[in-house]
């Protein structure tokens, strides 16, 4: 019931501040929110739909334009289920190297949401500083697999291919600059008055509710739930690692800023511990129904050749079956329900979408909060609408 | 506790609540009847051992042209036992209805109404039932396999 004095404002789809095409209706009290109304959909492009009539091998290429600013880590997530409904095992060169990517793309991801955020409540400097990094991730990834945004670099039963010459002294020599770089941003927000300002006590929610909402990544973290998949069900050799998940108090804006600040060098740190104990060996299975031959027998041989033409044409037979693997990705538990009927191609594609999930929270954090909040925290939830409209 | 314990219990409860159970590839699914669905969920989520309390997903999937048609999909988690479980309901393909979960887990709200909007599966209970990707005005229901690839 809208009280006659309330007015209603429209936020978006066009908007700098929305991180995408979001609308949000705005009923105001004054500056104060009464209800806030996300409307969504403005993305919605048909992915799922769009992936039932591909094969499991193109469907890699849709996955990386879900979350665009994290491709590696949708990549995984829908090799992993791939591979779990093949009951495919993975060597461990290529789980090392995934591991290795995902980590890069989460820093890669946190720095853009860092910058975007710190812009969005009015702190124009970090962005310029995270971005400068974040070039040094992507053009580690151009060096491995040709591209910035969009990698396809993992494959079912592995990698596309082994990582170039000099990627492993470029790679160590980002991570030993790294914590300092994370130190200045520090220095810029931390513990800037305004900033702190603007960020603690804003949009907080509870443990339970956050459970009960079903979100996921530093957005739960930061409501001081110690939920992280990497640790809680390991996938591709997380456990070989040592690394902390670090937890909020209050789950504000500004607890949401330290879990993110912290999770960057944490992933700094198994950045370094893969490059230290990367294993040698192949870096596709053992699998020639599913796996593609390597390129330079492809160019040699007419089996290779025909091997290859038969996988990329018509794709691979999958068993009769549901199944569903997730990742921790930078956004929250990203995962993928796969049903397939026998067939070379999906016949569900479900895209559990953290970012969806995480959203739907945001007309209780905005309750009773000044308008100027609003933007704060939108940005703090850290949404990319390609993966929530798919 | 594993599969056959969770459903001896969810028995004692609701003699005719499961329809089936499977396990694959290291996963639990249990298949229900649509009429003891909000119940069991309401069951799972607060017993306290079973503590199924994280709605993963929700989600729906068409069979067209088997009949039951349709199915809806809930992927739940517990976090203290560390543990997943796969709920399914069959459902017609005339008009298909389902009791809303909203009122165990928040998180259902905006995953029912993608399921409306995509697959036309109504939810009796939501509060909110509306589309949510799709323009209000859309005909069709396009994840439906009766609905082209080019709407």
């Amino acid at each position: 019931m809208a009280k006659p004095e309330t007015m209603v404002l429209n936020m978006g789809p066009q908007h700098p501040s929305t991180h995408g095409v979001l609308r949000v209706v705005l009923e105001l009290d004054g500056e104060v929110v009464v209800k806030a109304t996300p409307d969504i959909g403005f993305l919605h492009r048909g992915l799922e739909k769009l992936a039932e009539s591909k094969t499991y091998h193109q469907c890699i290429t849709l996955t990386d334009r879900l979350d665009y600013v994290a491709g590696m880590s949708n990549n995984l997530a829908y090799v992993l289920a791939v591979e779990k409904l093949l009951g495919l095992q993975v060597p461990p060169r290529a789980q090392a190297i995934r591991v290795l990517m995902c980590e890069l793309q989460r820093i890669a991801s946190h720095l853009f949401w860092l910058g975007t955020h710190a812009h969005d409540i009015g702190a124009m400097t970090p962005l310029f500083y995270a971005l400068r990094e974040r070039d040094e991730i992507l053009f580690m990834f151009e060096m491995v697999c040709g591209s910035r945004l969009t990698p396809s670099y993992f494959r079912v039963g592995g990698v596309a291919q082994d990582l170039p010459e000099g990627f492993t002294e470029k790679c160590r020599e980002f991570t030993r600059q790294f914590p300092a770089r994370v130190d200045e941003y520090e220095t810029l927000l931390t513990k800037n008055k305004i900033w702190m300002k603007r960020t603690q006590g804003v949009g907080a929610i509870s443990a339970e509710e956050a459970i009960n909402f079903g979100l996921s990544g530093p957005i739960l973290r930061a409501s001081n739930v110690a939920w992280d998949l990497r640790k809680a069900m390991p996938y591709s050799g997380y456990e070989n690692y040592e690394f902390i998940v670090p937890t909020g108090k209050n789950g504000d804006v500004y607890d949401r800023y330290l879990v993110r600040l912290m999770e960057m060098r944490q992933a700094n740190e198994i950045v370094r511990q893969v490059l230290d104990k990367m294993p040698a060996g192949p870096i596709k299975a053992d699998a020639p129904q599913v796996v593609y031959p390597p390129k330079e027998k492809v160019t040699q041989s007419i089996e290779a050749l025909i091997h290859h033409f038969h996988l990329a044409s018509a794709g691979f037979p999958t068993p009769k079956g549901e199944v569903y693997a997730s990742i921790e990705s930078p956004k929250g538990e990203l995962g993928f329900y796969l049903v397939s009927d026998g067939s070379n191609k999906p016949w569900r594609f479900r895209v559990r979408p953290p970012s969806f999930i995480n959203l739907s929270a945001l007309s209780k954090m905005v309750e009773g909060r000044l308008v100027a909040d609003v933007v704060a925290i939108i940005g703090s939830i850290d949404i990319v609408l390609a993966e929530i409209d798919r | 506790m594993n599969l056959d314990e969770l459903s001896n219990k969810i028995k004692e409860k609701f003699p005719q609540g499961i329809l089936a159970t499977s396990s694959f590839r290291g996963e639990d699914t249990i298949i229900l009847r649509a009429e003891d669905l909000l119940d069991i969920c309401r069951y799972l989520h607060d017993e306290p051992e079973i503590s199924f309390d994280y709605l993963t997903d929700l989600c729906g999937v068409d069979y067209f042209p088997r009949e039951p048609r349709f199915e809806v999909v809930y992927h739940l988690c517990s976090l203290k036992n560390r543990c997943r479980l796969r709920l399914k309901v069959p459902l017609p393909g005339e008009s298909p209805k389902l009791s809303s979960v909203t009122s165990v887990w928040k998180g259902a709200e905006w995953l029912e109404r993608e399921v409306y909007d995509l697959l036309g599966i109504s939810f009796v209970g939501h509060p909110d039932l509306r589309r949510i990707l799709l323009p209000p005005d859309w005909q069709g229901h396009p994840l439906r396999k009766d609905y082209p690839l080019r709407g």
